[in-house]
């Protein structure tokens, strides 16, 4: 079956603050679908909610992953339904390396009695490092410990290429990025683009969207999707900055859950 | 119910005992003050445990060792912590060695690697000035009962230049509650020497079921140039009171690197210390704990600097489940004089519990102005953002916790120097925190 996500009136809220105000989006398998947007208008909260942050809570809505509510299960059962979500902010781990920490990601996708031999993973997994420019030796460092930020990044793309998922959100995937990480990081991004995986990319800068070319292209702002549009939105953004669209929807204020 | 603390303890019965193994006269005279002193003088006091409230009088009688014929006849529990193929191999059971063996290779390079009882008779010469000298006997009652009760033990002499390559191991382990099992483990490694020991403190969960104390002791003495790796586990059972002291006395240019899992079921005292005498001496002390249930946990390291330009680094990591809690010390001295020395210290505490309870107490005590000195401590429970990361990837949360875990006291045990230990510590691991 085609792969389709449907977000559907979704509302969720922060310490009893609301941030997203009734996001409805839908993605079908083969898009890429960018949001973008001033800081503070929502576009973070969405990538969390929709993993299941603890520290957001989903008060309306729903995000169909082939006919399922993501949002009815647990975040490790939203991963294995095929969501991948790359962190703006990944965790460090001390004393799990990042290998045993692939392998375990890896095989739950699978599933028990379907684990991965060690030799075929290895394998798997330094092809996939090759790809990403990465040393080796990133194998057996604990879990993003010490990683710099472009680091932390090519490993979130890393996993992203060893699991496979079938609708992957970029949560500022490009920030932090000198322009050769960002050109790897895009590179690994388009080699996983197929007809059964689509792709939400949140940023807030159009220079992403030069190296990975997106189909659709949303502006959020206080706490909704306010204009969507193609490629060419993304151009006129980045020419003109957000006013344009501020003006037109007589929008004074963008940011949502500020004060 | 054992109380035998008031006979045994006594002058006349200890060195009775003391005579009737055979042992010299000057160990007869030293069990016998000892004795003497446990009667009068009072328990250790760390901070914030009452270990006078612990169960502390199943001392229990001697029981005289009956050699084993083969390592086969031994328990599952013992069996399981034999290193494959090893010659050098000692077995304690309950108050006396059973089973010792050391490598033709060492005996001709003079290395001694027996019962300590048998080197107080045959070495004597060689224990004599070392025995209780780094701990003396009449620091508390806990010292002076392992002067006065001591049994079986451990005696490791390595001859200047010798390096020992592969790790000398002992097992200690109590099957009889009623049996006093009170090693004494003696490391002497003379200058510029090089020895691995390993040790595992067991009890046999199907016959240990009564009360027992294990009143412990470990004195090292690395001469200058020399480096002892001493690793240890003690997993005894939960009605067993563990009290260990461990001692080490470093000169110039020698290092001790402790390597320590406390993870009994029972209360647990475990006081791990370096004294760094000589110029340029080095102590590296890494010491893991899980506790579990009602279990009280008081885990002490300490480095005292002496020596300029001496180094001590100690890294203490404990989980703490159910009700159990860990009291942690760390204490770095360093002494007037010892310029240019360099202390840090690490005390971390992982509660899975909201009844669990840790306590992280790191002490710098400083005299002397040109050196370098840091701690960190820490307690806390499983980082949520930790385990939101991990079950983002498809990992359930079990499991995320278990590698959170595990990774918080990798950096001990994937130091382990013994591959059976290792093996054997993983599944001490697995059974006290997933049990």
């Amino acid at each position: 079956m085609a792969t389709q996500f449907v977000i559907d009136g979704l509302k969720a809220s922060i310490d009893g603050k609301e941030i997203l105000k009734g996001i409805n989006l839908e993605i079908k398998g083969g898009e890429i679908h960018a949001i973008m947007g001033p800081n503070g208008t929502g576009k973070s909260t969405l990538a969390s909610a929709l993993m299941g942050h603890p520290k957001y809570e989903v008060t309306e809505g729903s995000a169909q992953l082939n006919g399922e509510d993501l949002l009815e299960m647990e975040v490790d059962e939203r991963a294995r339904a095929g969501l991948f979500l790359a962190m703006q902010y990944p965790s460090e781990i001390p004393g799990v390396t990042n290998s045993d920490f692939l392998r375990s990601a890896l095989n739950a996708r699978r599933g028990e009695g379907n684990e991965i031999s060690l030799i075929k993973f290895i394998r798997q997994m330094e092809g996939k490092m090759k790809d990403l420019e990465m040393n080796p030796e990133f194998a057996h460092r604990y879990l993003n410990e010490g990683f710099s930020g472009g680091e932390k990044k090519r490993n979130e793309i890393l996993q992203m290429m060893l699991l496979d998922p079938k609708i992957v959100v970029l949560d500022e995937i490009d920030s932090g990025l000198d322009i050769d990480a960002l050109r790897i990081v895009s590179n690994g991004v388009n080699a996983m683009r197929s007809e059964d995986r689509g792709f939400l990319i949140i940023t807030h800068y159009q220079r992403l969207l030069n190296y990975i070319k997106p189909d659709f292209v949303h502006v959020m702002m206080q706490g909704r999707i306010v204009k969507s549009g193609g490629p060419e939105l993304a151009e006129r953004l980045e020419n003109e900055g957000y006013d344009w669209v501020k003006e037109e929807l007589g929008i004074v204020d963008e940011t949502v859950g500020q004060a | 119910m054992s109380t035998q603390l008031s006979t045994q303890a006594n002058r006349q019965s200890a060195e009775a005992l003391a005579r009737s193994k055979g042992e010299p006269d000057w160990l007869v005279e030293l069990r016998g003050e000892a004795a003497e002193l446990a009667g009068t003088i009072e328990w250790p006091k760390p901070e914030k445990v009452r270990i006078e409230r612990w169960n502390l009088t199943a001392i229990g009688n001697y029981e005289q060792p009956k050699e084993a014929g083969a390592v086969s006849e031994l328990p599952e529990v013992v069996r399981g912590l034999v290193a494959e193929g090893t010659e050098n191999l000692l077995i304690q059971r309950n108050s006396g060695a059973v089973w010792k063996q050391t490598s033709s290779e060492l005996a001709a390079k003079g290395v001694i690697f027996t019962d300590l009882e048998t080197a107080c008779r045959e070495h004597g010469d060689l224990v004599q000035p070392y025995l209780f000298q780094a701990i003396a006997k009449d620091e508390d009652k806990l010292t002076a009962l392992n002067a006065a009760l001591w049994n079986g033990g451990v005696f490791v002499y390595v001859p200047k230049n010798v390096e020992v390559e592969l790790p000398l191991q002992a097992i200690l382990y109590n099957d009889n509650p009623e049996a006093t099992f009170a090693p004494h483990i003696l490391i002497v490694a003379d200058s510029n020497s090089r020895v691995t020991y390993v040790d595992c403190a067991v009890s046999d969960p199907g016959a240990a079921a009564g009360p027992f104390v294990h009143p412990s002791i470990v004195e090292v003495f690395v001469k200058p140039g020399a480096l002892v790796r001493f690793g240890s586990i003690h997993s005894m059972g939960e009605t067993g009171v563990d009290m260990t002291i461990r001692r080490a006395v470093v000169e110039n240019d020698g290092r001790v690197e402790w390597i320590i899992g406390d993870l009994n079921d029972g209360n647990t005292l475990s006081d791990t210390k370096s004294v760094l005498k000589g110029q340029g001496s080095t102590s590296d002390t890494k010491v893991i704990s899980v506790g579990m249930n009602s279990q009280q946990n008081s885990l002490t390291t300490q480095a005292v600097h002496f020596g300029k330009s001496s180094d001590s680094n100690m890294v203490t990591r404990a989980v703490m489940k159910d009700s159990a809690s860990a009291i942690i010390n760390g204490i770095t001295k360093i002494e007037h004089g010892a310029t240019k020395a360099n202390g840090v210290q690490t005390e971390k505490v992982l509660m899975l519990s909201p009844k669990a309870r840790g306590d992280a107490n790191p002490i710098l005590l400083i005299d002397e102005d040109d050196v370098t000195a840091g701690h960190a401590a820490s307690v806390g429970q499983v980082n949520p953002e930790q385990v939101y990361y991990l079950m983002s990837r498809g990992i359930s949360k079990q499991d995320a916790e278990r590698l959170i875990i595990y990774g918080f006291l990798a950096p001990v045990v994937s130091e382990i120097p013994v591959e059976a230990v290792r093996g054997q510590l993983q599944r001490l691991l697995e059974r006290k925190l997933e049990g």
